[in-house]
Order: C-alpha cells, then sequence, then structure tokens
C-alpha cells in the first residue's frame, strides 16, 4: 500500500515536470487565438528561446540574463509574426510554419558557428540553472504519513519555472476573464469590427496578445534547455508546441480545461515511462513499442469519444480589414 | 667517365626515389556521415580518419549531415570523383548501398551496416563494444548499495541489446543479487525524455545508471548517483566529473588504418570488421576512472585488469547476446 502510494505520488511529480513547458505554449496560444491570430509557430518560437537561454546560460553564467534573452528571443518572433499576419494581413498558418522552420535550422547554425558542438551549447553548471527548490521543513514533516510525502514528494524540490507555470493558469484566467483587457482580447478574437467600432485599436489589441504569446513561450524555452535540461540540444522541442495546441484546443480555447489536457498528456508520458516492462496481471509483460504508442492511442480515444466539438473563435485566422 | 657513373647513380636513386613514393602514396577516402561529425557515433569515424591524414596516410574529404534519401547520391558523387575508399553509414539503406559498390567495383567501401558484407568491396562493421561494458558491469556491481541497477537505452535492437546483456553478465559475475530495470525511449535522441526515464529508475530504487543515450548523466547528476558511459569518454566530454565512474569507449583508428593498409596494397576484400572494434584489436577499451580510482573498491579493480587481460589474450569471451533485454524487478 505505501509502496503503491509513493509510486502515485512519483508519477504525479513526473506529471509536473513533463507538463509544464505544455501549460506555458496552452497559455500562450490562448492569447494568440483568443484574439484571433492562429499560432501554429509555438513549437518555433519555443525552440528559439530554449537555444537563446541555453546560449546566454553558457556565456554570462546566470540563468535571470538567460531567461531575460529567452524570452525577449520568442516576443521578437512573436512580433515577427504579428508584423506579417496583423500588418500585412499574411496568411497565419504559413507565417507560423516559416517561423518554425526558421528556428529550427538558425537555432542548429548559429549553434555550430558560437559553440562548435554539432549544435548543442555547453552544459551548463547547477549555477547558471534554475534548480529545484526544497520548500521548508520538507524534510521535517516527513513522518506525517499521506500528506507527508505528498509535501515532500510532489509539492516541493521542483524547480521556479514549474511554480510559475502553475500560477500561469488562474492567472491568465482571470486576465480573460476578469480584465478589461479580456474583455476586449476576446471580442477582438469573435467580432473585431464592434471593437473597431467602440474605438479600440484591432491591430494594436492583438499585438500585445501576441507579445504575451511570445513572452509565455520564452518561459517554455527557457525551462526547456536550462531547468529540466542542462543544454540545448538540436530540436529539443520534439513536436511540444503541437501538442500544446492540440490540448488548447481539447480545451476549447478556455484556461482551465487547457491546462487539465496538458497534465493529461504529462500523465499519459509519465505513466509510459514507468509501464515499461511491468508484467499486467492477465495480459503479462506488455511490449515497449506499445507503451510508447499508449499516449498518442490515448489521445485519439479522448479526442474522439470525450471531448465534443470544438468551437473556435469566430474571427480567428482572418485579417481585419477596417473597410470593405 | 667518372661522371657517367655519377650520372647512373643519380638516375638510379630518382627512380628508385619515385617509386618509393609510388608505395607509399597518398590515398583518397571520403567519409560520409548522416549527422554533424561533433555527434560521438561519427565523430569516432571522423576522428579515426583525420588522424590518418595527420599522420600522412590519406587525403582526407567528408560530408557531414547526409539524410538517409539523399545519402546514395553522395556515395555515387564520392565514388565517381576517385576516391578509393569510403567510409560512411548504411544503417537503413543497406541495399541501396550495396548496389552502388557493385557499379564502382574499383572503390573499396567501409560501411556501418547490421548485415553481411557484400560482393568483392562492400567491408562491414559495427560498434561491438560489449567487452568493456562488461567490464563496466563489474564495477557496476560492486559500487551498487541497493543492488539494483537501471539502464536507459535508445530502441531495443542487437546493437544496444548485446551492450545491456554483457553490462548485466559483467555485474552479476561479481555481486549474484544485483536487479535490473531496462528502459527503452523509443529515440536516438531525445534527451529529456531519457532523463525522465532515468528519474523513474531511481524512484524504483536504482542507485546506479548505465547511460547509453544522453540526458541520464544529467539525470544521474541530479539524483546524486553514479552513471557509466557509453561510445565516447563521457566523464571528460560530456560534463561527467564526479558521476560517471567509467565508459565503454569505442575506437575506429585501427580498423581504418587495417583498411587503408589493405587498399594500398591492393587486397581490399568484402570483410566483416567486427573483431576490429573488439578489444584485443584496440576497437574497445574501457575509459580511465579519473576521481573514482580510489573509490573502486581494489579487489574489483584487480577483477576488473585480469578479465581484461584473459579477454586481450582470447582467453575470456563475452557473450554476443542480440535478444531485448527485460527489466528484472
Amino acid at each position: 500500500m505505501e509502496q503503491s502510494f509513493l509510486f502515485l505520488v512519483l508519477t504525479l511529480d513526473a506529471t509536473l515536470r513533463v507538463s509544464t513547458p505544455l501549460i506555458f505554449c496552452a497559455m500562450a496560444g490562448l492569447f494568440s487565438e483568443r484574439s484571433g491570430i492562429i499560432d501554429i509557430s509555438l513549437e518555433g518560437k519555443m525552440l528559439a528561446a530554449a537555444f537563446a537561454a541555453a546560449s546566454v546560460a553558457a556565456v554570462t553564467g546566470s540563468a535571470w540574463l538567460a531567461l531575460i534573452a529567452g524570452v525577449a528571443v520568442a516576443v521578437g518572433l512573436a512580433l515577427l509574426h504579428g508584423f506579417a499576419c496583423i500588418t500585412h494581413k499574411g496568411n497565419h498558418v504559413v507565417s507560423g510554419v516559416a517561423i518554425n522552420i526558421l528556428a529550427s535550422g538558425l537555432t542548429i547554425v548559429l549553434g555550430i558557428a558560437w559553440f562548435q558542438r554539432g549544435g548543442q551549447t555547453p552544459s551548463l553548471p547547477p549555477t547558471a540553472r534554475f534548480m529545484p527548490v526544497e520548500f521548508p521543513l520538507a524534510q521535517a514533516v516527513d513522518g506525517v504519513p499521506v500528506l507527508g510525502t505528498i509535501y515532500r514528494e510532489l509539492l516541493s524540490g521542483h524547480n521556479l519555472l514549474v511554480y510559475v507555470a502553475f500560477l500561469i493558469v488562474p492567472l491568465t484566467w482571470w486576465v480573460v476573464y476578469r480584465t478589461r483587457f479580456g474583455l476586449r482580447l476576446r471580442a477582438v478574437g469573435e467580432n473585431p469590427t464592434a471593437v473597431d467600432t467602440a474605438g479600440l485599436s484591432v491591430s494594436w489589441l492583438r499585438f500585445r496578445a501576441v507579445m504575451l504569446c511570445g513572452l509565455l513561450t520564452g518561459l517554455a524555452g527557457t525551462y526547456l534547455s536550462i531547468a529540466q535540461n542542462a543544454s540545448f540540444v538540436r530540436d529539443m522541442t520534439a513536436g511540444q508546441g503541437y501538442i500544446a495546441l492540440a490540448a488548447m484546443i481539447f480545451g476549447k480555447w478556455r484556461p482551465f480545461p487547457a491546462f487539465g489536457a496538458c497534465l493529461i498528456f504529462g500523465l499519459l508520458d509519465a505513466v509510459a515511462i514507468r509501464l515499461q516492462g511491468v508484467h499486467v496481471a492477465g495480459i503479462g509483460e506488455v511490449p515497449v513499442e506499445f507503451i510508447q504508442a499508449l499516449p498518442y492511442i490515448l489521445t485519439v480515444i479522448l479526442l474522439a469519444g470525450f471531448i465534443g466539438k470544438a468551437v473556435a473563435p469566430k474571427a480567428i485566422g482572418m485579417p481585419y480589414l477596417k473597410e470593405r | 667517365m667518372k661522371t657517367w657513373i655519377l650520372k647512373a647513380i643519380t638516375v638510379a636513386l630518382l627512380v628508385m626515389g619515385v617509386n618509393g613514393e609510388v608505395l607509399a602514396a597518398k590515398i583518397k577516402v571520403a567519409g560520409i556521415y548522416t549527422q554533424p561529425i561533433q555527434q560521438k557515433w561519427d565523430a569516432r569515424l571522423h576522428q579515426a580518419l583525420v588522424a590518418a591524414q595527420t599522420a600522412g596516410e590519406i587525403e582526407y574529404v567528408f560530408s557531414e549531415k547526409v539524410a538517409n534519401t539523399d545519402y546514395v547520391r553522395v556515395l555515387r558523387e564520392y565514388a565517381e570523383s576517385g576516391v578509393s575508399l569510403v567510409v560512411g553509414e548504411a544503417f537503413g539503406i543497406s541495399k541501396e548501398a550495396r548496389k552502388v559498390a557493385d557499379d564502382y567495383p574499383q572503390v573499396s567501401f567501409l560501411m556501418g551496416d547490421p548485415f553481411k558484407p557484400h560482393g568483392s568491396n562492400f567491408s562491414v562493421f559495427d560498434n561491438y563494444i560489449h567487452e568493456p561494458c562488461y567490464l563496466m558491469g563489474m564495477i557496476a556491481g560492486s559500487m551498487t548499495k541497493t543492488n539494483k541497477i537501471g539502464m536507459v537505452g535508445g530502441y531495443p535492437i542487437g546493437e544496444v541489446n548485446r551492450l545491456f546483456h554483457a553490462f548485466i553478465a559483467g555485474a552479476r559475475s561479481v555481486n549474484p543479487d544485483v536487479q535490473f530495470k531496462v528502459n527503452f525511449i523509443g529515440s536516438w535522441y531525445d534527451p529529456p525524455k531519457a532523463k525522465e526515464a532515468a528519474f523513474a529508475q531511481v524512484e524504483a530504487g536504482v542507485d546506479v545508471l548505465y547511460a547509453e543515450r544522453a540526458g541520464v548523466v544529467d539525470a544521474a547528476r541530479e539524483k546524486g548517483i553514479l552513471a557509466f558511459g557509453n561510445v565516447n569518454d563521457m566523464n571528460k566530454e560530456e560534463n561527467g566529473k564526479d558521476v560517471v565512474v567509467t565508459s565503454a569507449l569505442w575506437h575506429m583508428e585501427s580498423a581504418i588504418s587495417y583498411a587503408i593498409d589493405q587498399v594500398k596494397k591492393g587486397q581490399f576484400k568484402a570483410e566483416d570488421y567486427k573483431e576490429w572494434t573488439m578489444m584485443a584489436k584496440g576497437g574497445a577499451t574501457l575509459a580511465p576512472y579519473y576521481e573514482f580510482d580510489g573509490k573502486i573498491a581494489a579487489d574489483i579493480k584487480t577483477r576488473v585488469s585480469e578479465t581484461s587481460a584473459a579477454i586481450m589474450a582470447g582467453k575470456f569471451t563475452v557473450t554476443i547476446n542480440d535478444d531485448q533485454p527485460k527489466s528484472t524487478f
């Protein structure tokens, strides 16, 4: 009993680690898409931010400067996306794909040019990273059954950015549903003409949304390269930007359901790692390949059976023309 | 009269000189890699060829990051360009690469490939570093306190499986009670995933890790446990100080110089270079212990060096088992 409880807590602990970049990206996508800008470049922005953060951390040895660099690069790419889609009314998907390709190629080229390690950045010492934060009394409450274990294993011992990710979700909810900016953000994604009639600038609202999107993807990238890992490696985002996008659509463009979807993806990954080579009663040992496919199989089942119809913001993907 | 003799001697010397040069002539060698040359597997080939070039043995040209879909074209281009030896990798394009070899019988091919040598000029190699893995297993078996060892690999294929089995056999030879947790991450390169897998093993009680893939050393460092490296010297090259006890190293130098020598003599044949990547011929070694020198029990160190000597002398064989290894707990 004790054993399986600890196993459960540790699996959930891994879930938090794995789902952190997904949460950042899902919230990033939410801001952008709620304003009417399709953003499939979450992946590219996260990757570029990861590279920038790892490079700056390697050169300066400061995790905070790295964080600033990561966010700055991601915001820069977000502004580029905005420039193409808002200012020049370009196709959102094309611009997004272009950013993804740019990030995947440029990070390696610059990495080889600067560090001569085949696109990797040098391994970072603990001082240049965000390291696990031990909560006070984590060891002291160890004796308390159940709650002590949860406190020590599940809540304590993550790095700063994990906690930030979990605070970002209620914050996003508050901004989107409880502030004037949020109301206008939702309006500009549904009916930009109405927003314009009310005397607000559609472009400026959307630009603010994509900048928020850049900020959050920057945090996600920084987490990947200097908190979860100790260096940048090529294509290290490995499709997580797209998974976050899917999670956001699962959540029907709402913060808490999207957060839940991110946790499910994280949990499936954490469980899949732990299930390898385990004997399941009645079936025997499950093949490795099946376990590896499990998260995707469950995704399909969830998508097909449990989510229902997801309706996008009405004006999504459409450039706003003031007069027709 | 005298001048005539001198002239004759000069001419004779010149002729001999030219002859000597023909014998020691550099051959042109091409390296074709699917990964950047910094990636550790290709780096072992690249380093060996650079060493041969520095020694004045060969003229060396290479292409890196050649996609499998483009590989055959690049292979043909180099074959057309007049190189005598091509070193590369034919994983996934075994058939196509053999066709190219048939079309260019004057060129010798030494390719990384899991299958048999082909025709008259297509030799194959692979990294058989299971012997140092066995030695590492002996050390690992002596250093685990929980008697649980974790292993994280890419895919359960023969090349990986045989290393795992050798490691397991080595550990069991010094510590019969040791148990193993085996994970495959389904990728050759996904450090975050490898790290997560390693974390899961540590949570299951593992206190020594075999880092077949990148990312595991990082996990070991964060959890404050020990790791063993693979292919390159992870203690020095992958920031493994105080974490990586030792690594099973792969060297291509002896295989490459044998191949160059064969080409020069005009005797290059289709061979399996398996034994050239094993310990007896210098194709595999155990990395130095560095700061762990004082932390490994003296009797284990003696046993490791004895076993190592026995392997070198051909008195002890580490079994090659390509079946998929399973977790034992």
